[in-house]
């Protein structure tokens, strides 16, 4: 019997020192990233020639670091407009109501998500190629959005599903009009979700490089740039601008946790 | 978990009021009409594309082509390009499985270890996609930095003796499914998570009281309840990792021997503008995809995974 609780517990240590292990693998990038934005480095930052707050105070020095960070957030901003709409949108319709094709329609809302990115990069630039529509900016929106709207219409989707009519209703009941249902009621009750999605669609935009790197051009976004960069070596201001982006993004997630901890313990008491 | 997401959502549509009106056409018309412009006509546009035939007007000027039904083509890409082709789906396979191997435990720690503890679950989870929150192609590239010959790994193989003086990791196949494992992990781990979370212990419970053994109970209790997960995570790290680029290519973790079919896709299409070749591939790429996919979602019984 003690035998079988002491393998017990080792089972039970095991699997924390495997995740805590696991973890600190999954990290290991991650820091090496930041440590590096701190490189005193001259032209590569590769060997570590001491620690420096430079590359923090003066990001826009390495040339189109700067331009290529901002381009990115152009896109990532109108992508992530058009996509949330057209995508919330279609949400709706699909657990709202019934038509005929449905089943088309997911499967051509599935289709994207299941399709390598490097296909749908070759096929927009094919036929942009084949229309004489020049690569540039507008191109990559066009291909942000594209992709992003399948994932808004999962997003969105499960929180319509899960929302109740009733509350509907009762705006109707209160002869509330439509558009005042839509705007008072549904809407905010769907915001979670919307906000979710547009999250999503901003950072699978703001990271994309297979299809961006189709179809930019000569427009050079964030990912671009560190593409092109590899091959002559990445200046320390690249490794500034992605460890800001993250410290930014890992905020954002605890804070939004923390508070939606706070309003679950604030409702059990309730 | 995208995946997963079509699935776990059909049963309050089938309870959705039976109209049918202008406002569903309304709502379904933009996004509709969108993904017609920007996603089907691309894939008929790729069709197209594949079965040019060089301009012949144009005198080997690079990037001229006519329209033909020029089939030959994909013959000629699948002899040219088989090895790719083949060596992009191993390395995706085992990517899969890796990660697989990787996240299983992971995903288990977070989503049943840690229920009781609902904050550090939610920490565990940010740890899991703080990955997404570099840039994929910094944290590829820090890797080749790690992985380098100068770098602290293979300093310590070799001085235990353990790799050869000349050997290397980065520009090997190893390194470019170390990277394609590293860089998907998330991805198994996410939906395998899901299916975990919602894992009923009473069901670990009972299977205990009818004298299971451990092992017994995780492989006919906790192994059958996560398979959706499992497959969503497997369909979610096998597609982009059977693409990818980024990993093979030389100026991050690959080397001249790892190329993969979608460096051979990047470098017709926009370095040596061989457009049919490139069009073709992509369209041999996405049909083995869809072929494998289709037998794998079968075959694991996931029928109603759209």
């Amino acid at each position: 019997m003690s035998r079988f609780f002491s393998r017990l517990s080792f089972g039970k240590y095991a699997i924390w020192i495997y995740s805590i292990l696991a973890f600190l693998f999954l990290l290991i990038p991650i820091v090496y990233t930041i440590v590096y934005s701190f490189n005193d480095s001259r032209r590569s930052n590769i060997v570590w020639r001491g620690f420096t707050f430079d590359n923090w105070t003066q990001v826009c020095q390495a040339q189109g670091v700067c331009q290529s960070f901002l381009n990115s957030i152009l896109v990532g901003l109108t992508a992530t407009l058009l996509a949330t709409i057209l995508g919330t949108m279609i949400a709706i319709a699909l657990v709202r109501f019934r038509f005929r094709f449905r089943n088309s329609v997911t499967l051509l809302l599935f289709l994207p998500m299941a399709t390598p990115e490097v296909v749908l990069g070759a096929g927009l630039a094919a036929e942009f190629l084949t229309a004489g529509v020049a690569k540039g900016a507008l191109t990559v929106i066009i291909a942000h959005t594209m992709f992003c709207i399948s994932f808004v219409v999962v997003t969105v989707r499960a929180r319509v599903a899960g929302l109740n009519p009733a509350l509907e209703e009762a705006g109707r009941d209160l002869y509330a009009s439509p558009a005042q249902v839509f705007l008072r009621i549904t809407l905010p009750l769907l915001m979670p979700g919307i906000i979710a999605a547009a999250l999503l669609s901003f950072a699978l935009s703001f990271d994309d490089f297979i299809i961006t790197n189709f179809n930019s051009g000569a427009f050079v976004t964030f990912p671009k740039f560190l593409y092109t960069a590899a091959a002559r070596g990445i200046p320390a201001e690249a490794n500034v601008i992605a460890s800001a982006v993250f410290f930014i993004a890992i905020i954002f997630v605890v804070v939004s946790q923390l508070t939606a901890a706070a309003r679950r313990k604030r409702l059990a008491r309730e | 978990m995208a995946f997963g997401a079509f699935t776990a959502t059909a049963a309050p549509v089938d309870a959705a009021p039976r109209k049918r009106s202008l406002v569903a056409l309304f709502l379904l018309l933009p996004g509709i009409l969108y993904l017609a412009l920007f996603f089907l006509a691309p894939l008929v546009s790729l069709i197209l594309t594949s079965l040019q035939t060089p301009d012949p007007l144009a005198f080997g000027e690079p990037g001229a082509y006519d329209y033909a039904f020029k089939w030959e083509n994909y013959a000629t890409v699948i002899g040219t390009y088989g090895e790719h082709i083949l060596r992009s789906f191993f390395y995706a396979l085992l990517a899969t499985i890796f990660a697989l191997l990787f996240s299983y435990p992971l995903a288990y720690f977070i989503g049943v270890t840690l229920r009781r503890f609902p904050l550090v679950q939610a920490l565990g989870l940010t740890l899991v996609i703080a990955p997404f929150f570099i840039s994929f192609l910094l944290r590829t590239l820090a890797w080749k930095q790690i992985l380098s010959d100068e770098g602290v790994v293979v300093t310590a193989l070799k001085g235990l003796s353990l790799m050869g003086p000349e050997a290397h990791i980065t520009g090997e196949p190893v390194a470019v499914i170390f990277g394609l494992t590293y860089n998907f992990i998330p991805f198994m781990t996410l939906p395998i998570y899901t299916s975990l979370q919602n894992l009923d212990l009473r069901y670990v419970e009972a299977s205990g009281d009818l004298y299971a053994s451990p092992a017994r109970t995780f492989f006919s209790v906790v192994l059958p309840l996560s398979a959706p997960g499992v497959i969503s995570g497997a369909l979610l790290t096998f597609i982009p990792a059977a693409g990818d680029y980024v990993n093979a290519s030389s100026s991050f973790l690959g080397g001249r021997d790892t190329q993969m079919i979608g460096n051979v896709i990047e470098s017709n299409f926009l370095v040596t503008q061989n457009y049919p070749a490139a069009a073709a591939l992509s369209i041999v790429l996405m049909a083995a995809i869809l072929i494998l996919v289709s037998i794998y979602v079968r075959k694991s019984g996931t029928d109603d995974l759209l």
